[in-house]
């Protein structure tokens, strides 16, 4: 059922359309039996990759950043990654740096929001975070500071919270002075304290039996957690560069879904986020995020979907930890960017969105105009990881009333936070059974 | 609730887009709870599964019609709301994604996918009210935070928001920031650009790039003139004015003048 086209159009992808908005799930049952689950993305087609080309070599991280208001900060640094390699061009260290911390405000607060508003209502058996604040007020209202946080360290680097306007290729426009951010530092200090109690919070969740054997997949860079930068490893032995991600993975187009789907090749489906980030870069984590990881009872082999709500946690203490370092060593670059000039190329690059990897390539002419662009957002990859996991899970519950069946699907889609999350009750399930 | 008074319902729904303007309310993160209070959240799927059944006081409607399903789903939601205001560029002018409107969409589909026969999408996208009467527009890409609680604060009070719609510049001067384009010779859209952010890009010592869309009585040709004359060329110029409002009135004209014009 799944059509798998040929040749190097199956590699063109709109990154955009397919991880927002709205999706649907069909389950198809015989005899008892179940024969297809089909995760239906119908979030309408918005052609990013079509009208990126003709469009110059600065627009992308302003453009891009559009595809997702909940992590427009991971889209503009993939794209400036990307586009730098193909200009042959290494930001130096301070404004790499500077780049890492606005990326720690967009984990903060973008984990900050999955944690309490999207899952936490899951655990607790609410609607979601409105009744749920209800009776859970105090837990709530941490989570908003939290995210709140999260979201004053992005607009004090990048200008607001939502399409951040001071990226460009090469750096940024104007850069904070040392003065400026380590008056933030207390801001930082107060969001760690936070995010201890969040993890012991959400640790004592009930978590149902429940283990994945997907590859997982995540960036490694050494001596640190991967947010900016690294080689692609997996659990299974995958060790690749950016350029060599297009050998490696190859999307198809399912006829039920404006969303397409990622599998490496001769291996399968594969999974990008906290927990694969988290099981292969356990070392890397900040001390204080790996004893809170260890306290809560989740080490580098935990296989519990369900748990990635610790694994969330977790990562938003240590982006916590690391912005604090970042601000306690910053030194202001001489120029807040540096000259990228265009030239014919192709260019790669990646970044660790907080719902996982996400890899830009951009093809330029000498003159710095986009010939082809392509995105592969970690919803397209996911995609087929949660579609097997949603078979095995409606295979063990078959005998569930439509209704609890639907309920506690969206609970195990919820786990990986596709963008489509966003809409917490987004699954219009029709169950066909004969 | 205590009291008998009913608490007015408000509705937030979704058309293409990004999801940031809707994630703007949950960025109230001081307000939320007393937004909550304050009002019965009758639909909105980014914060709550539960749902209840129009009609609603308020609607929020963020995002373009880009779909057969979505020209249709939109008079739905205008037959349910008593009044209906759409925030965001999408909403408001059709959105980066109205970059289709200038091409043609099966070159796009081509681009995009391996089977474009599987995609139902209309050739153009087009903002909320080229579709149904609409109560007010909120600006922006994304919108304002501050921008956003006055208009529902308005219209849950019965009066008329206060949003001003004179360009950046005015808001450059209020805020003391010199002028990019004069004193270095940047490329800045304040002088044609609705006002609202607060003249954020030209505190970043980057010139304005539209996000907003066309100010009131914008004058798109004469500050082409002006910016020309400072060196940026008429490609330039069209990719700036076809960004997050390429369609908006004022800019397309523009942009489709420029394009047509002799070099």
């Amino acid at each position: 059922m799944t059509h798998r086209a040929s040749g190097s159009r199956t590699l063109k992808v709109d990154a955009l359309a397919r991880v927002e908005g709205e999706g649907a799930m069909h389950v198809e049952i015989r005899d008892g039996v179940v024969h297809d689950v089909r995760l239906r993305i119908y979030e309408p087609p918005r052609f990013f990759e079509a009208f990126l080309r003709g469009r110059a070599y600065t627009e992308p991280p302003d453009i891009t950043a559009r595809i997702c208001g909940i992590c427009p900060v991971a889209y503009q640094m993939s794209a400036c990654a990307a586009i730098e390699d193909a200009c042959g061009v290494e930001v130096p260290a301070p404004i790499a740096a500077l780049r890492r911390l606005l990326y720690c405000g967009e984990w903060i607060e973008s984990h900050a929001l999955h944690v309490h508003l999207l899952h936490a209502p899951d655990f607790l058996g609410y609607e979601g975070a409105i009744d749920m604040a209800e009776h859970h007020r105090a837990e709530i209202k941490r989570g908003l500071e939290l995210k709140k946080i999260g979201n004053e360290l992005i607009e004090l680097i990048g200008g607001r919270a939502i399409h951040p306007v001071n990226v460009r290729v090469g750096g940024f426009y104007r850069t904070p002075t040392r003065r400026e951010l380590r008056a933030f530092a207390p801001r930082l200090e107060r969001a760690a304290e936070l995010a201890r109690e969040v993890v012991r919070w959400v640790a004592g969740f009930g978590f149902p039996e429940h283990e994945g054997d997907w590859e997982l997949a995540a960036l490694r860079h050494p001596g640190e957690y991967p947010i900016t930068r690294g080689r692609l490893v997996s659990t299974r032995g995958l060790d690749i560069a950016a350029h060599e991600f297009e050998a490696h993975v190859v999307e198809e187009q399912v006829p039920h879904s404006t969303a397409l789907h990622a599998h490496l090749l001769e291996r399968g489906e594969y999974l990008v986020g906290p927990l694969a980030r988290f099981a292969l870069n356990f070392d890397a984590l900040d001390p204080v995020a790996r004893d809170a990881a260890t306290e809560a009872g989740i080490g580098p082999g935990e296989r519990n979907p369900f748990r990635s709500v610790v694994v969330r946690a977790v990562e938003i203490l240590h982006a916590c930890a690391e912005a604090l370092r970042l601000i306690e060593r910053y030194e202001e670059p001489d120029r807040p960017a540096v000259e990228v000039a265009p030239r014919a190329g192709v260019g790669h690059g990646w970044t660790e969105a907080p719902r996982g990897m996400l890899w830009h390539r951009y093809e330029l002419d000498e003159r710095g105009t986009i010939l082809d662009a392509r995105i592969v957002p970690p919803t397209a990859q996911n995609q087929p990881s949660i579609e097997h996991d949603l078979f095995h899970f409606v295979e063990r519950n078959v005998d569930l009333p439509d209704e609890e069946l639907a309920r506690r699907a969206e609970v195990v889609i919820r786990n990986y936070d596709p963008c489509i999350s966003c809409a917490t009750h987004f699954l219009d399930l029709t169950v066909d059974r004969r | 609730m205590s009291t008998a008074t009913r608490r007015p319902t408000l509705a937030v729904w979704k058309f293409a887009s990004c999801d940031g303007c809707q994630l703007t309310l949950l960025d109230c993160e001081d307000e939320l709870l007393a937004i909550a209070d304050a009002v019965e959240v009758a639909y909105f799927l980014e914060a709550t599964r539960a749902t209840v059944e129009g009609p609603y006081d308020l609607s929020l409607v963020e995002g373009s019609v880009t779909t057969p399903a979505d020209a249709e789903r939109i008079r739905s939601v205008r037959a349910a709301s008593r009044r209906l205001v759409t925030i965001g560029a999408c909403a408001t002018a059709g959105g980066i994604q109205a970059l289709r409107n200038f091409a043609d969409v099966e070159e796009y589909l081509g681009i995009v996918y391996a089977t474009p026969s599987y995609i139902e999408t209309l050739s153009t996208s087009t903002p909320i009210a080229a579709h149904v009467p609409v109560d007010f527009e909120l600006r922006g890409c994304p919108i304002d935070r501050g921008q956003l609680l006055e208009v529902v604060n308005a219209f849950l009070n019965g009066r008329a928001p206060e949003i001003r719609a004179h360009s950046v510049c005015v808001e450059c001067k209020a805020r003391g920031n010199v002028c990019v384009t004069v004193a270095h010779g940047t490329a800045c859209l304040g002088p044609i650009t609705h006002a609202g952010c607060g003249a954020l890009c030209p505190s970043y010592h980057r010139g304005c790039y539209g996000c907003f869309g066309p100010s009131e009585s914008a004058d798109p040709r004469a500050l082409g003139d002006e910016l020309r004359r400072r060196g940026t060329d008429d490609v330039d110029l069209v990719r700036m004015l076809r960004t997050f409002n390429a369609a908006a009135d004022a800019f397309r004209a523009e942009s489709t003048r420029l394009e047509r014009a002799p070099r």
